[in-house]
Order: structure tokens, then C-alpha cells, then sequence
């Protein structure tokens, strides 16, 4: 008895110590997980998931703090990505998380825009050129689809355009097939 | 519609009747040997488990008609109603069917989807269950101690009760390989073992002419690209050099490898059971590992482990590593040949 | 005898060839009005050079080959330009194209054009001459002909694909019996060029008829003809130099890595009729098959309608359903008749339900491996279908979807009827997809840690420009304060002093613009509050 319990004990002293060594030996600076998860994270910038950018999830990520289903724009594959790089299951998107959407671009109606800046204040990617009183328009390429200039629009003058398919966008269908479809 | 247009003319229902086409010679010998009592649980069999597939069917809400026609039900039946002994009460073969169909199969979400045989895993329950039912096995023609027509055996299939004066023991006797263990440890020699009249040729009488007929219907698959000959071959070569190892090192204590290939259920797993291509692996090295791990697993359950027979456990065993073996088994692709 | 390898793998399907390939090719009339989309090829699309309206010449330049993967399009007649307009066309999409709508003026009158010596030219001259001329390979992936040759010096082997192991299609085994000389010489030229140690064309068994022609009018060039046994898909590039060499082209790799270029027989006879004869790509053989009277090889022009062709097959029999432009395992299922054929259209054929009947639905996929007995990518199928399904596509990428070749021989075989081929080409136009979003997501990485840099520096310089400004009215202060004393010992002024009242001038203006940024500083607060 005591016999097991001094092995066990020096097993676990050992183990620790190599743990410890290891911990100083091999240390990693900064947080690479962060990096590897913001890389999977689609980058619109859009705070849907709470946090004030892609980034800030990322970190909340890996730091344990948030769920990996808050990413709308990432789809479902954003968080199969996810699950698969943190060894976690995949979870479905959660109930006070926003549906995944169309890729859309903002679009100034040029008209009633009154050139307020708002949306070039709010714009994160930098994709609306314009100056005070002068019209604003949207860089279109640059544009991530976040909606984040949509609201503070004092004249509503945003809209969310879906990305017309091209030939260029085009996908091929996931087939569908007789097993999936339900009886009625 | 989707290219290409042009198919073969081939279909999961027409390659499962074809495996039932080829269990049909192991029948008709069990039949002449064993007599009528193993169409009766064929037949209980294929009845619960084509009311088992509709019921879960329904509750997965799936269609029935594509499904219950794919014969696959039936094969599972046919294989469970082999593998387990005909003289038995009738609600036996029933919850192995319904065991193998519902949770087996579809529970882990049905045709090509199991990553068990539904069949071995109904076997297994039910000697895990009930042992004492499983052991009792028809002696073949000519060696019980009295016969039972058919009528009476219907009436102890269904009714539960012998004719008067008529025990279980008296109609039934153990398995070659059971008698083999038995007689063993009552330290009989190997060779005085084989002469008893329970013994044929190679294996257990009749129950090796059995064998032999489901060598005629695994012949008749192998002709017909049903399956491929990498799993039987494989797994009965390891089975023999198991065996044959074994034997060689102590051949009074051992049975000879020819034994343990017309014993049991050896050439009905080569052949049909190991065979299903849902739990099997589908590259070629894959086949030969999991066939050669279930011939040797086979043979260390029959001879050391507490089970009359190997086979079920062995491919239960090796249906666990399926996904392994396969993920670790891949094959270079075209083009990729030179790259390490 | 040539010692022949095999690949892994393919399957027999149906053949169905003698229908089309017994009848003489016909030459089509010309049509009421023809349909030339500006993308026929691999790469980007070519630059329309003429506008509505234009009177343009047979084999006049329409539209000129852009950027290095391009090809060049030609008035397959003479007439006048329609319209350059969106145009339903032959692609999965169902997606309108760029196309260029010419109306024949009847007289079918060429432009000046002449053959030439192309010993004369410089290699790069006569490349660019085949860019020009819009030749892209005929055999149905409409790679650019000139790309394809650009590197490809002192070759080991140089194939003519002759094998068109597609059931139904015969044009190239027509083409072959026709026009065996002039492929010859269109094959000198592609020697020429590329100056290979070997020249083979591969002809599939099943068409004696192509062989003799084309041994025929090899003999004593040097270039042989090997027949292969009838084999889908040994046709495609990567088996046929398989078999041909026994040398297998790298994973994601070009024949070319291993010393070998592929063309097919058409182009060669396309390469001939421009060098020798000054004809650019315009007119191509197609056979038109299946549901129709009398199935042949057309001689038709680019972009001319599926319905004209198919009324010269002897029209549509009752009960056709749709057309499919290629072939019946790799083709593409349309309904609508006035689509153009196009430079990599082989064949059209009229489908019915007798012909081509629905498959029955999809089962489960019950491992089988059907698939990967007859897989010539050595793949393995039903994995790739499970994590197709799935949606699991890093997965399929690390089982090597991109190795997939899309020949279809494993839905062929496959007996649940998992329409396969659609599982694979699913996953890859998602993982494409997904480069593109990836590449998308990177720049607005860029540009949102751009915008907050930005940011944070506007911050600083305003904080730093604040306390200059302070720094500075202090100063002023102070420099107004000693102003104000007189001092007499200064009489002869060096420098004119500064004159309070400009100071005070400039002061405003920057007091102001402070004011300026104070309150833009202030002002996503004033929106807050405003909120």
C-alpha cells in the first residue's frame, strides 16, 4: 500500500516536472490559436456574433469564452472549420444567432444620400469613399456585406444588395437525392 | 438529370437476391441433414424482419417501398436464422431478428450505414442473453438419441413443450466445436475425439457437408463480381495458419486446420458474412488485414475464449476497426505514385 | 508492336457508334442566324473588336484572344453583326453568356486569306498565328492550342488522341476515315513545333476503318498509329498517355511534366486548315445522334443552332425529350434548341426515354466499391461521395477530389444510383468558392487592420496637433506679452517684426480647424446620444 502510494507519488512528481519543463522549454510566444482561428473566421467584421469584430471573437474563441456557432456569415462550414481546429463538436447555430444570409454588398442610393460621413465613420474595411456634404459611394470589391453602415444612415439611404451570380459565382448544386427526401 | 446518362443495369436489390441465391445450396443441405426446422425460423426470420424494417422505416420517416425491396432485410434474417439453432423457441429468432434490424441497423441510421452486421450483432445478444437456447443444437439425422417429426417440432418451436417424456437433451446435441472443448478438458486425446460419431470427415457430420454448400454458393458470388475473393480467401488462410500453427505445436491437443474450416460457421462467415460490404473495409489492403484479423480472432475465441464459436465476436471485433483500417490503408492515387 | 500499359480501371459501355459512324459526313447550309459566344475556351473571354451593325467578312477577326489563356473568334460567314448581346448557351448554369450575334448575308464570301510556309516563321510568330487563328483543342476541354505548345520543346512524345472512347460520338472516327492526309500534315506542323522523339495517335479499336486511313497516310512519316482496346475512358488525356507510355501525369500536373504533349486529332486537322489553307476555327464536325432519323457527322459552323443540325440528322423522332451536347457520360442535358454549337461541341444527342431512361432513385451507398474496381483516377469513390455529402470538404480535398477527372465510370457502375459525378463536382465548385472567400476574407483582414491603424493614428496626431496648438497659444501669448513692451535697444530692425494682426488672422483659422476636429472627435458620442 504505501509502496503504491510513494510510486504514484513520484509518478506524478516526475510527470509534473517534465510538464513544467516543457511548459518553460517549448513556451510560444503570442497566441497563435487566435491567428488560426481568425484566419477560419470570414473577416466581414460585422459584430453579428457579439464581439466588436473578427479578431475579438477570435480571441474570445480561444480563450474559452465564446461558442464557436456565432458566426452567421461563416456558415455552418465556418463552424465545422472551427470544431475541427479546437477538437470540439460541431454545434448547430444557436437561437439568438443571426441566419446566415446571401452574400449581399451596401449599396448608397445617391439620390437621397445627403454625404454625412456616418457610414464612412462606421464602414471597418474602409469601403465607402466620399468626404463631408459630398455624395459617398461603396467600393463594391472591397465591400464584406456587414451592415454595419445600414443603420447609422440618418436618411436610410443604404440598402443590402445579394451578389448577383456570374459566371465567375456560380456553384455547382448539392444533389439531391431520393434518401433525403421524408416521406409525407 | 445528372450525367452520366447511360448506367448499367445493376442494383442493390438485384446483388443482395443474389447473395440469398447463393446461401440457397447451404440451405437445401441443411435441410437433407438437419432436417425441416431451419425453414421455420428462415421464415419467422424474414417475417420480423421485414415487419421490423417497415416499423423503423415509418418512424424514420424514409419510404418503404425502395427499402423494403432492396432485400436487405432478408439477408440479415437469413444469416441471424443460420447462425443461431433451429430447434429453439420461436420468439428467439424473433427478438435476434428484431434486435439486428432495429438497433443494428437502423438505429445507426440503416442500409449502408451500420458499422456492425446487423446479423452477428443479433447473434450476440442473443448468446449473451440467452445462452442455454443457443447451445442446443439439432443432432444431424441418424445420431440423436430419438427424432422429432416436424409436427412435434413445430410444437416445441411454437407450443414450448416436448412430447411426453422427451427432454431437450434427448433431441439436441452440442456442436462439434463444443464437444471438441468438452471432451478436451475430460482429457481426452485429439484423435480419440475426431472418431466420435458426431464427427465427419473434416469437421462436424453434416454440419461440414453445410459448409460445403455455402463453398458452392461463395464460389457462385465470386463468379458473379459479387464479392470479391480478397476477404474469404484471406480470412481462411489466416484461419488455417492459426490453426495450423497450433496444431503443428501440439497436434493432441489441437485440431487439425481442416476442422476449423468446415466447423461452425467458418465458411458462412468467409463467404457471407464478412462479406457485407457495409462493415467491411473497401480498400484492398484494408481486406486483407480486417479478413486476416477476423480468421485469427476467430480462432482464439473458439479454442481459449467461452463462446461455441468465434465468428460472430471476430467480426464484431474487426467491424470496430473498419474505419481505421481504411483511413490507414489508403491507396497512392493515379499520379501520386512517386510521392512519398 | 508497341508494348501497351493499362491504367486502372474503366468500363464498357454501350457503344452505340455504328449508328453515326457508317454515313459520310454532310456539309451543313448555311444557317439563319449564328450565335458565337465570346468564351468557347479554357481561360478568359475573348474582346469583341467589331460592334452591332458591322459588315464582316467569312473568317474576319470578331473578337480577339485577351490576357495569356485566351482565343481569338471569326466570322464562321459573311454578314453583318446583329447584336453583341447577353445569349442563352450550352453551360450547366443556365447563365446568359457574351455572345456576338451574326446574321449570314447569304454570300458566304471569305476575306482574303492565304496558307503559308511555316518552316519560314519563327516559332513565336507561329504560335501567335494559332492564337490568332482561335485554335483551341477539339476534343472537348477548348484548352488554347497556343498555350499548350508555348514550352513544349524537344518533347519525349507528342499523342494524337484518336481514341474517342465515348459511346455515341464519331466525329474524330470520321474525321479520321475523311481527312486522314490533311490530319497528317496538321500533325507535321504540331511536330514541327515540338519536336518530339516519338509521335503516336491512339485509335480505340472499335473504329478499323479510322485505322487503316490513318496508317495509310502515316506510312513512312515516322508516326505511328497504335490501336488501343476499346476501354472507357481510355480517351482521356491522362489514361491514354498511360497507356501509350506507361508514364503517369502528376497529381495537379501537366503532360508536359513528363515530357508529353496531347492533342486531338481535330485540332490537328483545325492546325492544317489554317497553316496550309489561311482558315481560322469556324466551322467544326459534330456528329448528331440518338432520337433522330438518320444519325450522322455534320460539317457545321460555329454557332449554328442545335435545331438546324438535328433537322439535318433528319429531324427529331416523336418521342425525343432534350438534347445532350457531348456525350452521354461527361455531356450536359439541355431542353433548349437554339443554343450554338461551339468549338468543343462533339456531338449532340436527341435524347428520348426509350434511349436514355431516368434512373431509378438513389439508394444508400452500401460500400460496394464498384466504383473503385473501375475508378481510372484510382480514387476511392465512396468516400469522397461520403464526405461530399457531408459537406466535408476539407476532407474530400485530402482524398484527393481534385484527382477526379469526372469521367463518370462510377455512377455508371454504381448500383444505388448515387448520381456521383454531381457529389464531386458539388464539393469542388464549393471549395473553389471557398478560395475565393478566403482570398476576399484576407483583404478585408488587410483592410480593417488598415482602418484601425488609421484610426488609432488619427487619434494620436490629433492629440498631438491639441497639445501643439496649446503649446503654441501659450507661446503666442507669451509673444505678445513681450511684444507689448517696448524695446529700445532693437532700432534697426533685421527682420520685420510680425504683425499682431496676422497673427491673430492665422490663429483663428487654425483655432477653428481645431474646433473642426474636437468636434468630429466628439462626434460618434453626439451619435450616441442622438441613438
Amino acid at each position: 500500500m504505501l509502496i503504491a502510494l510513494l510510486v504514484m507519488s513520484f509518478i506524478a512528481l516526475a510527470l509534473g516536472a517534465v510538464l513544467g519543463f516543457s511548459a518553460l522549454k517549448f513556451r510560444v510566444e503570442g497566441n497563435p490559436l487566435v491567428d488560426k482561428i481568425d484566419a477560419i473566421l470570414p473577416q466581414t467584421q460585422c459584430g453579428q456574433c457579439s464581439f466588436p469584430g473578427c479578431k475579438p471573437y477570435a480571441t474570445a474563441i480561444a480563450a474559452g469564452e465564446a461558442d464557436i456557432n456565432r458566426c452567421p456569415p461563416g456558415g455552418e462550414e465556418g463552424i465545422r472549420k472551427l470544431a475541427d481546429l479546437l477538437g470540439k463538436e460541431f454545434i448547430p447555430f444557436g437561437e439568438d444567432t443571426a441566419a446566415p444570409k446571401p452574400k449581399s454588398v451596401a449599396v448608397i442610393d445617391e439620390n437621397t444620400c445627403i454625404g454625412c460621413t456616418l457610414c464612412i465613420q462606421a464602414c471597418p474595411v474602409d469601403a465607402i469613399a466620399g468626404a463631408a456634404k459630398q455624395m459617398h459611394t461603396i467600393i463594391a470589391v472591397e465591400c464584406t456585406g456587414c451592415e454595419l453602415c445600414v443603420a447609422p444612415c440618418p436618411v436610410d439611404c443604404i440598402t443590402m444588395v445579394p451578389l448577383p451570380q456570374t459566371l465567375q459565382t456560380w456553384k455547382w448544386q448539392y444533389p439531391e437525392d431520393a434518401q433525403e427526401k421524408k416521406a409525407p | 438529370m445528372f450525367p452520366p446518362f447511360t448506367t448499367q443495369a445493376s442494383s442493390v436489390r438485384e446483388i443482395m437476391f443474389k447473395v440469398l441465391l447463393a446461401l440457397l445450396p447451404g440451405i437445401a443441405l441443411y435441410v437433407w441433414y438437419f432436417g425441416p426446422a431451419i425453414l421455420v425460423s428462415i421464415t419467422l426470420a424474414s417475417l420480423t424482419a421485414l415487419a421490423t424494417e417497415a416499423v423503423m422505416l415509418k418512424l424514420r420517416r424514409r419510404p418503404l417501398a425502395p427499402f423494403l425491396s432492396d432485400n436487405s432485410a432478408l439477408l440479415t434474417a437469413w444469416l441471424l436464422a443460420l447462425s443461431i439453432p433451429p430447434l429453439a423457441p420461436w420468439w428467439l429468432v424473433v427478438v435476434g431478428t428484431m434486435f439486428a434490424i432495429s438497433v443494428a441497423k437502423h438505429l445507426y441510421g440503416g442500409l449502408g450505414s451500420n458499422p456492425f452486421n446487423p446479423a452477428m450483432v443479433g447473434y450476440a445478444v442473443l448468446i449473451i442473453s440467452f445462452p442455454a437456447y443457443m447451445t442446443h443444437w439439432l443432432a444431424p439425422q441418424g445420431l440423436g438419441q430419438l427424432e422429432l417429426n416436424f409436427m412435434q417440432q413445430l410444437g416445441y418451436i411454437f407450443g414450448g413443450h416436448f412430447p411426453a417424456g422427451v427432454t431437450v437433451d434427448a433431441v439436441s446435441m452440442a456442436t462439434p466445436l463444443d464437444t471438441l472443448k468438452t471432451q478436451l478438458h475430460s482429457a481426452h486425446s485429439m484423435g480419440d475425439i475426431l472418431q466420435m460419431p458426431v464427427y465427419g470427415n473434416l469437421g462436424g457430420k453434416g454440419s461440414e457437408m453445410v459448409a460445403l454448400g455455402f463453398v458452392i454458393g461463395g464460389i457462385y458470388l465470386l463468379a458473379n463480381r459479387i464479392i470479391s475473393w480478397h476477404l474469404p480467401l484471406t480470412f481462411l488462410a489466416a484461419l488455417f495458419a492459426t490453426a495450423g500453427a497450433f496444431y503443428l505445436f501440439d497436434p493432441a491437443h489441437y485440431a487439425p486446420p481442416l476442422f476449423h474450416w468446415f466447423s461452425g460457421a467458418a465458411m458462412l462467415a468467409a463467404f457471407f458474412i464478412l462479406t457485407d460490404p457495409v462493415t467491411s473495409p473497401t480498400t484492398i489492403r484494408g481486406k486483407f488485414i480486417f479478413a486476416a484479423g477476423a480468421g485469427f480472432l476467430t480462432y482464439i475465441i473458439r479454442v481459449f475464449g467461452g463462446f461455441p464459436d468465434g465468428v460472430a465476436f471476430a467480426t464484431l471485433l474487426m467491424n470496430m476497426c473498419v474505419p481505421l483500417i481504411d483511413a490507414y490503408t489508403q491507396p497512392k492515387v493515379f499520379g501520386k505514385k512517386g510521392e512519398q | 508492336m508497341r508494348k501497351l500499359h493499362t491504367f486502372h480501371g474503366g468500363i464498357h459501355p454501350a457503344e452505340h457508334k455504328l449508328e453515326s459512324s457508317a454515313q459520310p459526313s454532310l456539309r451543313a447550309p448555311l444557317p439563319q442566324r449564328l450565335v458565337l459566344p465570346l468564351k468557347q475556351h479554357i481561360g478568359s473571354a475573348a474582346k469583341a473588336l467589331v460592334q452591332a451593325g458591322d459588315k464582316v467578312l467569312k473568317g474576319q477577326l470578331l473578337a480577339a484572344a485577351e490576357g495569356m489563356l485566351s482565343a481569338a473568334i471569326h466570322a464562321p460567314t459573311s454578314g453583318t453583326v446583329a447584336a453583341i448581346d447577353f445569349h442563352a448557351v450550352a453551360h450547366p448554369s443556365g447563365l446568359p453568356e457574351l455572345c456576338i450575334v451574326l446574321q449570314p448575308d447569304g454570300e458566304d464570301r471569305w476575306l482574303e486569306h492565304a496558307g503559308f510556309d511555316y518552316r519560314a516563321l519563327p516559332r513565336d510568330e507561329l504560335l501567335n498565328r494559332l492564337r490568332d487563328a482561335g485554335i483551341v483543342g477539339l476534343g472537348g476541354a477548348t484548352f488554347p492550342t497556343h498555350v499548350k505548345l508555348n514550352n513544349a520543346q524537344h518533347i519525349q512524345t507528342l499523342i494524337l488522341n484518336g481514341a474517342e472512347c465515348e459511346p455515341w460520338i464519331t466525329t474524330d472516327d470520321r474525321l479520321m476515315c475523311e481527312r486522314a492526309a490533311e490530319i497528317v500534315q496538321g500533325i507535321e506542323i504540331l511536330r514541327y513545333l515540338a519536336q518530339p522523339a516519338d509521335t503516336l495517335i491512339g485509335i480505340e479499336d472499335n473504329k478499323p476503318q479510322a485505322i487503316a486511313a490513318m496508317q495509310q497516310a502515316c506510312a513512312g512519316s515516322g508516326i505511328e498509329v497504335v490501336v488501343i482496346p476499346t476501354l472507357y475512358p481510355s480517351g482521356g488525356e491522362k489514361q491514354l498517355i498511360k497507356i501509350l507510355t506507361g508514364k503517369e501525369v502528376p497529381s495537379g500536373g501537366r503532360p508536359l511534366n513528363i515530357g508529353v504533349v496531347c492533342s486531338n486529332v481535330a485540332t490537328a486537322f483545325a492546325i492544317h486548315r489554317m497553316v496550309n489553307h489561311g482558315e481560322p476555327l469556324i466551322s467544326r464536325l459534330i456528329t448528331v445522334t440518338g432520337n433522330v432519323k438518320s444519325p450522322r457527322n455534320i460539317e457545321a459552323l460555329i454557332g449554328t443552332p442545335i435545331a438546324e443540325l438535328v433537322q439535318l440528322a433528319g429531324g427529331a423522332l416523336e418521342d425525343a425529350n432534350g438534347y445532350i451536347v457531348g456525350g452521354p457520360m461527361m455531356g450536359l442535358e439541355v431542353t433548349n434548341a437554339q443554343l450554338p454549337v461551339v468549338k468543343g461541341s462533339n456531338c449532340i444527342i436527341v435524347k428520348s426515354d426509350k434511349l436514355f431512361p431516368a434512373p431509378p432513385p438513389a439508394l444508400p451507398c452500401i460500400r460496394c466499391t464498384r466504383c473503385v474496381q473501375v475508378c481510372p483516377a484510382e480514387l476511392q469513390p465512396q468516400d469522397l461521395y461520403w464526405f461530399a455529402r457531408a459537406k466535408n470538404l476539407g476532407k474530400a480535398q485530402s482524398y484527393n477530389l481534385f484527382d477526379c477527372i469526372e469521367c463518370g465510370a462510377c455512377s455508371y457502375v454504381c448500383p444505388s444510383n448515387i448520381p456521383l459525378v454531381q457529389y464531386y463536382r458539388f464539393a469542388k465548385s464549393e471549395i473553389w468558392a471557398n478560395e475565393r472567400d478566403k482570398e476576399a476574407a484576407n483583404l478585408a483582414r488587410e483592410r480593417h487592420e488598415f482602418h484601425l491603424l488609421r484610426i488609432e493614428r488619427e487619434k494620436q496626431d490629433k492629440a498631438d496637433k491639441l497639445a501643439q496648438k496649446e503649446k503654441a497659444a501659450l507661446a503666442a501669448k507669451a509673444a505678445a506679452a513681450t511684444q507689448a513692451q517696448p524695446i529700445p535697444s532693437q532700432p534697426a530692425q533685421s527682420q520685420p517684426a510680425p504683425d499682431p494682426a496676422t497673427v491673430s488672422a492665422t490663429d483663428a483659422v487654425a483655432i477653428d480647424a481645431l474646433r473642426a476636429q474636437v468636434r468630429e472627435i466628439a462626434h460618434p458620442e453626439a451619435k450616441h446620444t442622438k441613438e
